[in-house]
């Protein structure tokens, strides 16, 4: 029997950045997880990332990414996706560092 | 030190105009990801968990002052201040943006640099002993011999697209440093009964998913051999070598499926057709690049001031017990500056630590740097009398850590705080080790100990080599560290052995710390090191210290 499906958001780094970012429901993309349209259906699911694809000339790597839905917006299930949406442990770079959150 | 041909200065600049392009035409969407990437992966280009990451080659780990001073100025411009020594004598910049990088490898290639084939199934920078051309041990200088495999090697028609990549090592001293049998290929310069210079081939060496101790291709292969030999080594393997299977894909799996006899056979088969084609070009060329390595002028003088600061201040007597190393030059040592103060980053070293370090290879090392695969920098030639000097200015720039070959010289690949690949953290574990036996005090008591960590089982962390490996993984989406004991990385190499059960992130330092406590209540007398100790006594009493709770559950 298929597992079944878990919430996802479509997760990828951005092209000149690198940045991690999110897809968010107006279709625009945001450096902010809470921000992100949590997907809770797997057909739309798949349809948001094959949009997300498309987008070659923005964006690299969209995957869908396992998140819950939190008060303030979908959160991770994962320390990966924790580690990306914060920045490296050793020194306060990255996303934690930045202002404009 | 080598200096660029005209050849090596237009082709550099030729590669880079040719990735600016590529940049331009992926940023203007002419080119898709799928189409870009084998292109930035050529030029050393990653994309990383947060960010673009630079790979750039530090051929054989030997620098001047101009490129460490280069790689601050990088550091400051197109990053954050800091660069990441590797373990395989690379330097990364973990937050390049794409547009930058061009204009990074313009800078890099104005001090003779680049980052070709720092990455890629491609014949990867040849790595080198990082006490080359200064060691009271060594036979020969090793960097010769990597600079003429890295022109051979640089975009070689055949060995662009390998079943995999390809790592070659090259140590000119019997006391191995440079960790040769774990390679792909591993060349020990030797002498023969009648004297005569040669080497040792060591095939199919290698870590990560199925860790080898590289074995003897060929005991004594004459000088003017070295590139056939070479070629039809790597020329056997590319076609031989599983393209089917990734993790099946570099030659160790191919020597292990094939056999040694099978291999060294189609080695020579191939050798005998391609040799007539090497008529002699290369052994010109070896000569010439062998007078660029010629050894500095090594002064005479006095010693004195050396050994009076050596008796007469304790912190310097430590650190000098720690971090030098037998020079060949009557007066002279090799200082290993350690980058790994405890609770820093293992092999990071900030912009102004990079251009104190060159300011000092300016004023009392011959001009000369290196780094090693330990992720520290060293000073190959400085003369005693200048000692008390160097150890002050580095006091100054908080590079004095006296820890060479102890418990926090640890080397630590990224792990999950930068790298894709990563299945757990490595670089915190590193430094709650390193600053836990600082607390301790217990540092110099322990004495010799490597320790090594990887964030997956690719290895970069050299952990199966070490006296204690650590490697950490993704168990049921929580990070799980597992430990390997009695690892070697030198001349009598050896794999660790798994102690058992793998622990939690906030369970791995306080395990540490029962075995290496454990330790000291094992070893015979201070003198047996830790690896020694387990050698005699086996893993059991080790793991008793690990698993506490087995034994009283047993009890």
């Amino acid at each position: 029997m298929a597992r079944a499906f878990t919430p996802k958001v479509v997760t990828a780094n951005a092209l000149l950045e690198g940045d991690v970012i999110y897809l968010a429901a107006d279709d625009s993309w945001t450096r902010t997880l809470s921000d992100a349209e949590l997907l809770t259906d797997e057909a739309d699911a798949q349809i948001r990332l094959l949009h997300a694809e498309q987008q070659s000339e923005r964006i690299v790597g969209a995957y869908l990414a396992d998140a819950i839905a939190g008060p303030n917006g979908p959160e991770p299930t994962h320390f990966r996706e924790a580690f990306r949406r914060t920045g490296p442990s050793n020194y306060f770079h990255g996303k934690q560092a930045e202002t404009h959150v | 030190m080598y200096k660029y041909s005209d050849f090596d200065t237009a082709f550099v600049a030729e590669r880079n105009r040719q990735f600016r392009h590529q940049v331009e035409r992926r940023i203007s969407g002419a080119l898709t990801e799928d189409e870009f990437k084998p292109l930035r992966l050529m030029n050393g280009v990653y994309l990383q968990l947060h960010a673009y990451m630079l790979r750039v080659a530090i051929p054989y780990g030997t620098l001047n002052s101009a490129q460490m001073d280069q790689l601050a100025y990088l550091a400051d411009t197109w990053d954050k201040g800091y660069g990441h020594f590797t373990t395989r004598q690379n330097i990364q910049y973990n937050w390049p943006k794409l547009n930058d990088i061009p204009d990074m490898l313009d800078a890099l290639a104005k001090v003779e640099m680049h980052a070709i084939q720092t990455s890629g199934n491609t014949i990867r920078n040849v790595t080198a002993d990082h006490f080359a051309g200064a060691a009271a041990d060594e036979i020969a200088d090793p960097r010769p011999v990597a600079e003429l495999i890295r022109q051979w090697s640089t975009d070689h028609p055949e060995f662009q697209f390998l079943p995999r990549k390809f790592k070659v090592a090259v140590t000119g001293s019997p006391n191995d440093r440079a960790v040769i049998k774990a390679h792909d290929i591993g060349l020990r310069i030797v002498q023969n009964d009648q004297g005569e210079t040669g080497y040792q081939v060591i095939v199919g060496g290698g870590l990560g998913r199925t860790p080898m101790i590289g074995k003897v291709l060929h005991d004594h292969l004459p000088e003017a051999d070295l590139l056939p030999y070479l070629e039809a080594v790597v020329s056997v393997w590319n076609l031989l070598g599983r393209r089917d299977n990734k993790y099946k894909a570099r030659i160790k799996i191919t020597v292990h499926e094939h056999g040694l006899e099978d291999i060294r056979a189609r080695v020579q088969e191939r050798f005998d057709a391609i040799r007539p084609s090497f008529d002699g070009i290369d052994q010109e060329l070896f000569a010439g690049i062998k007078s660029e390595f010629a050894a500095p002028a090594f002064r005479s003088a006095e010693t004195a001031a050396f050994d009076q600061a050596y008796q007469s201040n304790p912190t310097f007597q430590s650190w000098a017990d720690s971090n030098l190393s037998d020079h060949k030059a009557p007066g002279y040592a090799i200082v290993t500056v350690s980058i790994k103060k405890h609770g820093q980053t293992p092999g990071d070293a900030s912009s102004a630590q990079m251009r104190v370090l060159a300011e000092l290879a300016r004023l009392y090392g011959h001009d000369e740097l290196r780094i090693s695969h330990e992720q520290n920098v060293i000073l190959p030639h400085v003369h005693k009398s200048d000692l008390p000097d160097v150890y002050a200015a580095l006091r100054e720039a908080d590079l004095h850590t006296a820890n060479i070959g102890k418990i926090s010289d640890i080397i630590a690949c990224p792990g999950m705080d930068y790298c894709a690949l990563a299945t757990a953290r490595s670089i915190p574990v590193a430094q709650q080790i390193a600053t836990r036996f600082d607390e301790l005090k217990l540092e110099h008591d322990i004495g010799h100990l490597q320790i090594k960590i990887s964030g997956c089982i690719n290895a970069c962390g050299h952990h199966h080599v070490g006296h204690i490996g650590i490697l950490g993984l993704d168990r049921a989406g929580v990070e799980n560290y597992q430990i390997t004991l009695g690892g070697d990385a030198t001349e009598t190499a050896a794999i660790g052995e798994r102690a058992g059960p793998g622990f939690a992130y906030d369970e791995i330092v306080p395990a540490i710390e029962r075995l290496v406590l454990g330790y000291l209540d094992l070893r015979a007398a201070p003198e047996e090191t830790f690896l020694q100790a387990y050698r005699r006594l086996g893993l059991a009493p080790f793991k008793a210290y690990l698993y506490p709770e087995a034994r009283a559950h047993a009890a």
